[in-house]
């Protein structure tokens, strides 16, 4: 079963503190889509209102068209997978699994049955009998995510389920995670504050901060072409440069920065206007060598102060000859030789650049976050 | 070394001296409930069971012990659903002045069992309700219910709470999640509390004494005993009573401590 | 308020849970003592309580001076009782978390407060068994020599003293050897590492670090130990009565149950400061 959620104009606030300001969002049904910002931001707030633990102060949540005002836990066609997994230690997984449908008083045989079938799709049907405590961390969450499909809701919420496990065991369940999304159809809601989880099984991201959405989209957009610098800074490294903008043609936004003045493509919604402030992001893997195809620009040269092997490449702090104070970062072929020292051509492909208005706020110029 | 030697033996003749001094009162007691002959006191005359043979034909001692018993888990049973009832409250939900609660619900541990059993006796005496085991009951669950209360909302934990939110997420109605989820995940610190809630008022004297009349519990009909001095008879009563509450003390350690242990 | 709905509902939910504890307390506990304060302030006319709303029965306490004897024999008890307790229960909590091998602590733990399971009577009637003119000590000095004619240890002060350190040495070395385990091992090593001999780790960190436990373990027994009837009437017989004996005197023979209420809210009065002073170490030691 599955359905689509509409959030609208929702506000969440705890005394003087707004946990959750005017957020509104629409999630049709069937997708994955992953709530992702720094602790703080509001995204386990929204998880609580859509699972009915917390009230909205403002607006509206509908699930499947139905207005959820009111409506207890219990009662909403949601489950929610708990972080700590909450499994009930005094049970079997069996029991467990099938609590769900004991509560909607779902006959022994038929509730057993269908507890271990789904058993049966997370891996553990060999240990229906077993409690808990005698599982593994990877499992324990196996069993949480069963027993939340179990009574199978229109909508499963996900708190942040994968934080406890090790890095390894996390890109294991990730995967399986995404598989059994599209196996079962429901609609995800998943809050995470790793955005390398969040890209690799969100159908859409929703990027959060400080209670509002910043960015909406696929792991690609929000990666390629973020609508924030804090959208931009959260999804992997990115650099920062500082500029003006000069001139706009519909070829080209023309920006003077510290390091020179560059065109670059405009993107579709970009509603800047002559002469404002805006900001160069730069992701490290764009900086590629000055010969080879397609368009090319430069932001001067830069001597390499130190550099460190990452396997799939190198990781390099440059400081360029124009601006000696900007540290930029650049990621290097796997085959480059990094010599502390030597210079190199900051050479880009203009279509990777990204502007995005405003400086960033606090940060010092040129710095990469 | 030879001072580290010295402190050792030192360490171990006052382990044996106060083992001494905590078993000597019992050893005697147990040693001469055997006493053949009149006075519980040296010399030891030799060993009989004539005096237990008195104590379990003794139908005034009996009834006395049946009545404890009926006290004991009564007022441990009402005091653990109350206490249980008022902690799964207070932890799980927000209620204005939880504070000033939890204060009043633990406030009777603070005073004399003496005061306390003032205090009802004269209220009693007032309303005009007349005493019996009822009312020592009542007694007994002013003074278990602090502890079953404390010991049972510590044991409530955030993590806990998480546990029943899924349950209730699930579709589980309160009473389910209270019957179903809280109390068995909890059961090691109920029947901990519900345990030392049974030795408590099995072994409570002054309420017991001042709020009941014709119908007594075992340590008022022992006191009673005592005013005809000492005799082997009472002996054997206090080992009978030493050995059941010992008894009830492994239980408690076999059922919760075993089951806490495995978790 | 119709999206507050929810938690609203959660909080009415919330107050049937608790109010029966509350009620219970309220009904058998804030009441009576509600009425026994009021029926200190009565004053008895022949069988008949009459409420006279004045504290002659507080200023009788004073003027009286087997009344307020009563008090001060209490105090002295209870207070010689919570040192030797503590005096020897240390030491022994001391022994079983430091000497004794791990894997035989509960066990020595166990034993140290088994005869806490004896009946409350039968613990002091069996303290007579030995204190008593023929009883086991008397017995056994007269037989070895030591003395010729029993000695006078029943119906004392002292047999009393004697009947409560049992009994509190027990609860106090629980408590006490509970303090000493939660001590992260740490401490001590690295007060043994900057220098320090047994002695010294023992009084600079040690002491100190268990000091609060101490405090509340004999705060236990100076409230159980006031308030107590049983151990000085077996024990220390009629010579001199205890506060708890003076006021169970008055509910007997005399049944004047206000100045029996009077007597004990003065009890209480005095456990309430304990409680106070006790409260206050506490938190300057924390800060």
């Amino acid at each position: 079963m599955t359905a689509p959620v509409s959030i609208r104009n929702a506000t969440k606030t705890f005394g003087a503190f707004t946990a959750l300001d005017d957020v509104s969002l629409e999630i049709s049904a069937g997708e994955f889509i992953v709530l992702l910002g720094p602790s703080g931001c509001g995204k386990t707030t929204l998880l609580s209102l859509l699972g009915g633990f917390l009230s909205p102060t403002s607006g509206s949540i509908e699930i499947a068209g139905r207005n959820m005002a009111d409506v207890a836990p219990a009662k909403r066609p949601t489950t929610t997978m708990f972080q700590d997994y909450a499994l009930f230690p005094h049970m079997t997984l069996r029991d467990n699994v099938a609590f769900g449908l004991k509560m909607r008083k779902v006959a022994k045989a038929k509730r057993h049955a269908k507890a271990e079938e789904l058993l049966d799709m997370v891996g553990l049907k060999t240990s229906a009998h077993k409690k808990p405590h005698e599982l593994s961390g990877g499992q324990r969450q196996r069993v949480a995510l069963a027993r939340a499909l179990a009574v199978e809701p229109d909508v499963l919420l996900l708190d942040e389920p994968l934080g406890a496990l090790d890095l390894k065991l996390r890109r294991q369940m990730q995967d399986e995670l995404k598989a059994i999304q599209k196996r079962v159809g429901t609609t995800f809601v998943h809050v995470t504050h790793d955005q390398e989880e969040a890209m690799a099984i969100a159908d859409r991201i929703v990027v959060m901060n400080a209670g509002k959405i910043e960015d909406v989209g696929s792991p690609e957009n929000i990666y390629m072409q973020p609508k924030s610098l804090f959208s931009a800074s959260f999804m992997g490294e990115v650099n920062f440069i500082p500029g003006t903008l000069e001139a706009k043609s519909d070829t080209a936004l023309t920006i003077k920065t510290a390091l020179g003045t560059v065109d670059i493509p405009p993107s579709d919604d970009a509603p800047f206007k002559q002469g404002t402030s805006v900001t160069l992001a730069i992701r490290p893997e764009h900086f590629r060598a000055s010969t080879g195809a397609g368009p090319r620009i430069t932001l001067g040269k830069a001597k390499v102060e130190d550099g460190s092997f990452f396997g799939t490449h190198h990781r390099a702090h440059l400081s360029p000859l124009d601006y000696p104070n900007m540290t930029i970062t650049a990621h290097m072929p796997q085959s480059a030789v990094i010599e502390p020292g030597a210079w190199v051509e900051l050479t880009l492909d203009p279509t990777t650049v990204v502007v995005l208005p405003d400086h960033p706020a606090n940060t010092p110029v040129g710095s990469t976050v | 070394m030879i001072s580290s030697r010295i402190s050792k033996l030192l360490s171990w003749s006052y382990l044996i001296a106060l083992y001494g001094f905590i078993f000597l009162p019992v050893a005697v007691l147990v040693l001469f409930s055997f006493q053949d002959g009149r006075l519980p006191v040296p010399p030891f005359n030799g060993a009989t069971l004539k005096w237990y043979g008195e104590v379990f034909a003794d139908s005034r001692l009996m009834s006395a012990l049946g009545n404890s018993l009926m006290v004991a888990i009564g007022s441990a049973s009402v005091a653990c659903v109350l206490g249980f009832c008022a902690a799964y409250g207070l932890a799980r939900f927000v209620l204005p002045a939880s504070r000033l609660q939890r204060g009043l619900l633990i406030a009777p541990m603070t005073v004399s069992y003496l005061i306390i059993a003032l205090g009802l006796l004269t209220t009693f005496n007032w309303i005009g309700v007349s005493l019996s085991l009822w009312t020592v009951g009542i007694g007994h669950v002013v003074i278990n219910l602090p502890l079953c209360f404390a010991i049972i909302y510590a044991s409530m934990g955030d993590h806990q709470k998480n546990i029943e939110r899924a349950a209730r997420d699930l579709g589980a109605a309160e009473w389910q999640v209270m019957t179903q989820i809280s109390a068995p995940m909890l059961m090691p610190s109920i029947l901990a509390a519900f345990f030392l809630s049974v030795t408590f008022s099995w072994d409570e004297f002054i309420i017991a004494f001042l709020l009941s009349r014709f119908d007594v519990t075992l340590p008022v009909e022992i006191w009673s005993m005592l005013r005809s001095g000492l005799n082997p008879k009472t002996n054997a009563v206090g080992s009978v009573v030493f050995l059941v509450s010992v008894a009830l003390l492994l239980l408690l350690e076999l059922i919760v401590f075993r089951r806490t242990a495995k978790k | 308020m119709a999206h507050a709905s929810l938690e609203t509902r959660e909080n009415r939910r919330a107050w049937g849970f608790v109010t029966p504890a509350l009620l219970w307390t309220i009904a058998f506990f804030v009441i009576p003592f509600i009425v026994m304060a009021a029926i200190s302030l009565a004053t008895r006319k022949g069988r008949e309580i009459v409420m006279a709303w004045n504290f002659d029965n507080y200023i009788e306490f004073f003027e009286k001076a087997h009344l307020l004897k009563g008090l001060f024999v209490s105090l002295e008890i209870t207070f010689t009782v919570t040192l030797i307790s503590v005096i020897l229960a240390y030491p022994l909590a001391w022994i079983i978390a430091e000497r004794v091998p791990q894997k035989w602590q509960r066990m020595a733990l166990i034993m140290a407060i088994l005869p806490f399971w004896t009946s409350y009577v039968v613990r002091s009637y069996s303290w007579l068994l030995v204190l008593a003119q023929n009883g086991v000590i008397n017995n056994s000095l007269v037989y070895l020599g030591v003395i010729s004619e029993p000695l006078e240890l029943a119906s004392t002060r002292s047999a009393t003293v004697i009947g409560f350190v049992h009994f509190f040495v027990m609860l106090l070395t629980l408590t006490i050897y509970a303090n000493l385990v939660q001590m992260p091992p740490n401490y001590r090593r690295a007060a043994a590492d900057l220098g320090a001999n047994g002695f010294q780790v023992f009084w600079h960190v040690v002491l100190p670090l268990t000091l609060p436990g101490i405090m509340v373990g004999a705060f236990l027994t100076f409230v159980l130990c006031i308030g107590d009837y049983i151990t000085p009437q077996i024990l220390g017989g009629n010579n001199e009565l205890a506060l708890p004996q003076v006021i169970m005197l008055q509910l007997g023979r005399r049944a004047d149950f206000p100045m029996a209420a009077t007597l004990s809210i003065i009890l209480m009065g005095v456990v309430t400061l304990a409680y106070i002073a006790c409260a206050r170490w506490l938190r300057m030691e924390r800060t």
